[in-house]
């Protein structure tokens, strides 16, 4: 459908009419004391905090980034294996529902540690079968694996929270959709899914939460992630209790603030 | 005024059953609706009503029989595209789209289906709201509206199609009585601009003021058709009587 630069003003005045005067979220007052904490620590103390703050700063770069590519390449990967949980087509709908029961049966720790140390020699080995140099000289790369190894597992979980988001749109506007001549594509694509995703906000967004911290994982893979800096850090200094609290912090300020940003999307996109 | 026409639809002969054959839904219905023709179906709940209307634009497969729409056999995955795009449906719990307001809601097929231009399906689609009586709710959403005018949408919605053939499930049984009356007002203008229509509902006023042939149905088969004077003053089967009895009072 064609969307005119009206309609979509239209709709944004409707959304800015209903929340007109705009409240902040009342729950930034803990973001605020996180950050106040964090900020109180580094000036008070800034040994060792100022320094273990400038240290860790790539690490969190790093953690965010991991987190943000995985989770888009989820939301991407985990429609397709949804779309595939709801398929009526038998041999779609067994091999996701086959995903889907495997990744999460296997603790990602596990899986990480697969896709890091053993994926590599299998295609290794594979190259010296078959006779492929480029197979042979695969190297792992660790952040590439990482991410891999993030969204084969999360896209499993979320392919569940799609399943269940198409699943509760009423089965009458599916049928409406088809009775004014939509093919199953257009119902989905025009009706069905921007419900379902609406329906979905909510566990998605936890989704995303529980990715940024399990993000940590990866720095058992030689990925330099904030977890990893702090275990370095940690090994230097000989800080434990500094390290992991400000470490600790530092995943609350940006778990707190995804929360924030998770609410904020929701209220934008409530329906009537 | 059904002679010496084509029937616009066409009903040989159809069996339904559910559940692997352990509900019979329709058993061996043939029924033939002509252009501008407006055809009640009454019957108990259960009796297979609903289930032919939903057969003739395909949201319910057959097991076996024949239907026909417009000349066009409901075969093929493409011809059952075509017959939609011309058979507008009513539903009883209306199933506008809650995410769009309403004008979206009756602009959508329009450009998705029929490829029309966004002015021209908001064009079209205020016109049509302006004839069912709610032009001032064009940007209202459907959680917005009362029964009765979600309805009215619902049959706008269908309209903007230009379907040659408009089906009504049940359109009023989910309405509080007092909004009955204004879709039946928009059902009954339909009819008398010629609109071929075939309706599922036990309204008796609607059926006196705009039916030409009212059908009742038991257990998946056509029991007795008449024009509706007849089978409401003068039903000939028992089972007619029996049902009659029970919805007349």
């Amino acid at each position: 459908m064609s969307e005119s630069k009206d309609t979509s003003q239209k709709m944004f005045q409707i959304l800015g009419n209903e929340t007109a005067p705009q409240k902040l979220d009342p729950w930034w007052w803990l973001v605020g004391v996180v950050v106040a904490i964090v900020a109180v620590l580094v000036v008070a103390f800034p040994d060792p905090y100022r320094s273990m703050l400038v240290f860790f700063l790539d690490g969190m770069g790093i953690s965010i980034y991991v987190t943000m590519l995985s989770f888009i390449l989820v939301l991407f990967v985990g429609l397709l294996g949804g779309l595939g949980r709801v398929s009526k087509n038998p041999l779609v709908h067994g091999i996701t529902t086959l995903y889907v029961e495997v990744v999460r049966g296997i603790p990602l720790l596990v899986q990480l540690l697969f896709w890091y140390f053993a994926f590599p020699s299998v295609i290794q080995s594979i190259g010296l079968t078959l006779n492929i140099v480029a197979f042979q000289k695969y190297l792992a790369d660790p952040i590439g694996m990482a991410v891999m190894g993030l969204v084969f597992c999360y896209a499993a979980y979320m392919s569940e929270i799609y399943r269940a988001g198409i699943q509760s749109i009423a089965k009458g506007q599916m049928e409406a959709a088809r009775s004014l001549g939509m093919t199953k594509f257009q119902a989905m694509r025009y009706v069905i899914m921007p419900q379902a995703f609406r329906v979905i906000l909510p566990p998605v967004g936890n989704e995303f939460i529980a990715l940024l911290k399990d993000s940590s994982l990866v720095s058992v893979v030689a990925v330099a992630d904030l977890t990893r800096r702090g275990r370095e850090y940690m090994a230097a200094h000989f800080n434990p209790i500094q390290t992991w609290l400000l470490i600790g912090l530092l995943y609350l300020v940006m778990t707190l603030i995804a929360s924030r940003i998770v609410t904020w999307v929701e209220k934008k996109s409530k329906m009537e | 005024m059904k002679t010496e026409k084509e029937p616009i639809i066409h009903i040989e002969n159809v069996h339904k059953h559910f559940k692997e054959g352990q509900v019979r839904a329709l058993n061996g219905v043939s029924l033939d609706v002509y252009p501008g023709e407006v055809v009640l179906i009454i019957g108990p709940s259960g009796s297979g009503k609903s289930t032919l209307l939903r057969c003739i634009n395909r949201l319910e497969d057959i097991n076996s029989g024949h239907i026909e729409v417009d000349g066009i056999p409901l075969t093929t995955a493409e011809n059952i595209n075509a017959v939609r795009a011309e058979t507008g449906m009513v539903f009883q719990q209306f199933n506008l789209f809650p995410h769009l307001t309403v004008l979206e809601n009756i602009c959508l097929a329009q450009q998705v289906v029929r490829k029309r231009s966004h002015q021209e399906a908001e064009s079209i689609a205020m016109e049509l709201l302006a004839k069912v009586g709610i032009p001032e709710k064009a940007h209202a959403y459907p959680g917005q509206l009362s029964g009765g005018q979600q309805q009215r949408v619902a049959i706008a919605r269908a309209l903007a199609m230009n379907p040659k053939i408009m089906l009504f499930d049940e359109p009023t049984s989910a309405l509080d009585p007092e909004m009955i009356q204004e879709v039946l007002d928009v059902m009954i203008q339909l009819a008398k601009e010629g609109m071929t229509m075939v309706v599922v509902s036990h309204e008796m006023g609607f059926a006196r003021a705009a039916a030409d042939r009212a059908i009742l149905m038991d257990d998946g088969v056509i029991v007795e058709e008449a024009t509706p004077d007849e089978l409401f003053e003068h039903p000939k089967e028992e089972r007619t009587k029996l049902f009659l009895s029970k919805v007349l009072k």
